[in-house]
């Protein structure tokens, strides 16, 4: 159990599992974690996936954003294209792109749920794993 | 990396004056804060349009001289598309018909024209996108998905800023609002507040919430919650600052009794304070009607005779291309891609004109195409929003050939 949610933490990988990765019986478990856990591969720290294909550069993410609307409060805060560099999110090329993400409000000791840029997403193209 | 350029987007009637280019050796190298299609638009045409005469390639002063013949010879012209053209090149235009005794029309014809047309006349109140985003505080989308058609609108102006009087944004400030015949990306948005009518059903509907703001029971035909339109019309009654941002389905579902626009609308602003935008697609859409509209009297569907402009459903390019028109100059528009086929098949029967930058389906079957430069990006000048703002356009780059305002004065130097 201790290692499965080191596993959905991130802090262990599957492949560290010498019975998984050694002994035959275990090949059908180990093929569909790999399945299950393929998505969480181009995870950010804060589990932060962008689905860029869906993505249409609308920037809701950018204005909704709390930590974008605190750090630009007079560019991503009021509709306008981000005028630092210290939002996570901006739209280069028409598609969305975090940084910073240890800014992010799911990131480090007093982490909360937020979901302040996957609920304006209409295209849902922003998940978090 | 090069500085970046401020430039405002052409991609839709928004027209985004925050948008950052950066050009390197004439090319576009990144463009920061554009959505998907102003991204596309600064990218220009996938296949650029030849200079054409008969679908052979010909230099652009035979195909320019081709045009003004074609043009001289016609006993009934029209000039077509213009609503992805600077109002320079637009107001160009007019005085080409006007020389030619010729038919004008724009694709707000089949569009929005209806809904500016309440706005120009004064029968419908109307604000700026800036007095949505610092006063809004109930958004109503009625038949309308600018998530698909304007993607930075909610983001930029209608819902999710700070505004001056909605410092706390779309969290506890504002209320969107979607009417709609489908669960549309606007929808999703909307959450609790989208309400699904009937494909036409749209003027009953409207009638329904006129009941209900005024204390009556609502009627409809059909099985819906007469509460939540009683709670609607509760919420429509309650806003400070309130935005009704009409889309196509709207207009094309109550066109043939389009007074109830101005009807629902008064009748909303005697207990609140209500405003319409119309969502206008392409760039300058708008501002073909008001440059008309100060010209004429009229905003589309003009016809110059020798009693001088006269504006009726004849003179609209549906008509004309179904039976009037004997030749036709299409400017920066798709008509084979945009009209229906029974009126657009007649365009390969009489002599067509195509002023475009892009090579598109139209210029497959054109007797003279000519190449123009892609306004907004390669050609300069002004634009009217849909709010009715007008904007400059500065070029991002140098080109040589043609702009769409050129071309027309040359061909209208060789006709008079």
């Amino acid at each position: 159990m201790a290692f499965a949610v080191a596993l959905l933490s991130r802090t262990k990988q599957y492949t560290e599992c010498p019975p998984l990765m050694e002994e035959d019986k275990y090949i059908d478990s180990r093929q569909k974690l790999e399945i299950i856990l393929k998505p969480m591969e181009g995870a950010e720290e804060t589990g932060l996936i962008i689905h860029e294909e869906l993505c249409s550069g609308c920037g809701n993410c950018v204005v909704a954003c709390p930590v974008n609307v605190a750090n630009d409060p007079y560019g991503s805060g009021r509709g306008f294209g981000p005028t630092n560099e210290k939002v996570i999110f901006r739209v280069e090329n028409g598609k969305v792109k975090a940084a910073n993400v240890k800014e992010c409000r799911r990131f480090g000791k007093d982490r909360i749920l937020c979901r302040a840029c996957i609920d304006p997403c209409p295209t849902e193209a922003i998940e978090f794993v | 990396m090069t500085e970046p350029i401020t430039w405002t987007c052409t991609g839709c009637a928004l027209l985004c004056e925050d948008i950052q280019v950066y050009i390197k050796d004439n090319r576009v190298e990144k463009v920061e804060h554009a959505c998907l299609k102003g991204k596309a638009r600064v990218y220009g045409c996938k296949h650029t349009a030849m200079s054409t005469v008969d679908q052979e390639e010909v230099d652009v002063n035979n195909a320019i001289s081709q045009a003004a013949e074609i043009l001289e010879k016609a006993k009934n012209p029209l000039l077509y598309g213009w609503s992805n053209s600077t109002s320079e090149a637009q107001v160009a235009g007019i005085e080409l018909a006007q020389t030619l005794g010729a038919c004008i029309d724009s694709t707000s014809s089949f569009c929005q024209g209806i809904t500016i047309n309440e706005i120009i006349n004064g029968n419908v109140p109307s604000c700026t996108l800036e007095d949505v985003r610092e006063k809004a505080d109930v958004v109503v989308y009625w038949g309308a998905d600018p998530m698909s058609s304007h993607p930075r609108h909610l983001s930029k102006y209608s819902y999710f800023p700070r505004g001056e009087l909605r410092q706390r944004g779309y969290e506890e400030d504002r209320t969107a609002i979607c009417i709609d015949v489908t669960q549309s990306r606007t929808a999703k948005i909307s959450k609790g507040m989208f309400f699904s009518i009937l494909p036409g059903g749209d003027a009953e509907f409207m009638r329904a919430l006129m009941d209900g703001l005024a204390g009556r029971v609502p009627k409809l035909s059909y099985d819906f919650d007469v509460k939540r339109i009683l709670e609607l019309a509760a919420v429509l009654k309650k806003a400070e600052f309130g935005v009704i941002f009409a889309g196509l389905g709207l207009v094309y579902s109550i066109k043939e009794e389009f007074d109830l626009i101005s009807e629902f609308m008064n009748t909303l602003n005697r207990f609140s304070n209500f405003f319409l935008i119309p969502m206008a697609g392409h760039f300058n859409m708008r501002g073909f009607n008001h440059n008309l509209h100060e010209e004429t009297g009229y905003i589309h569907r003009v016809g110059f005779t020798k009693n001088g402009p006269v504006s009726s459903v004849e003179y609209s390019v549906v008509e004309q291309l179904k039976h009037g028109a004997d030749a036709v100059m299409v400017v920066g528009s798709d008509p084979l891609a945009s009209l229906p086929l029974s009126i657009s098949r007649r365009l390969k029967d009489i002599p067509l004109i195509l002023v475009d930058p892009c090579s598109n389906l139209t210029t497959r079957v054109a007797d003279v195409t000519i190449p123009c430069g892609v306004s907004g990006i390669e050609v300069g000048g002004t634009a009217i929003r849909l709010d009715g703002k007008k904007m400059d356009i500065s070029p991002l780059m140098q080109v040589d050939g043609l702009s769409d305002e050129m071309i027309v004065r040359r061909i209208m130097e060789e006709v008079s």
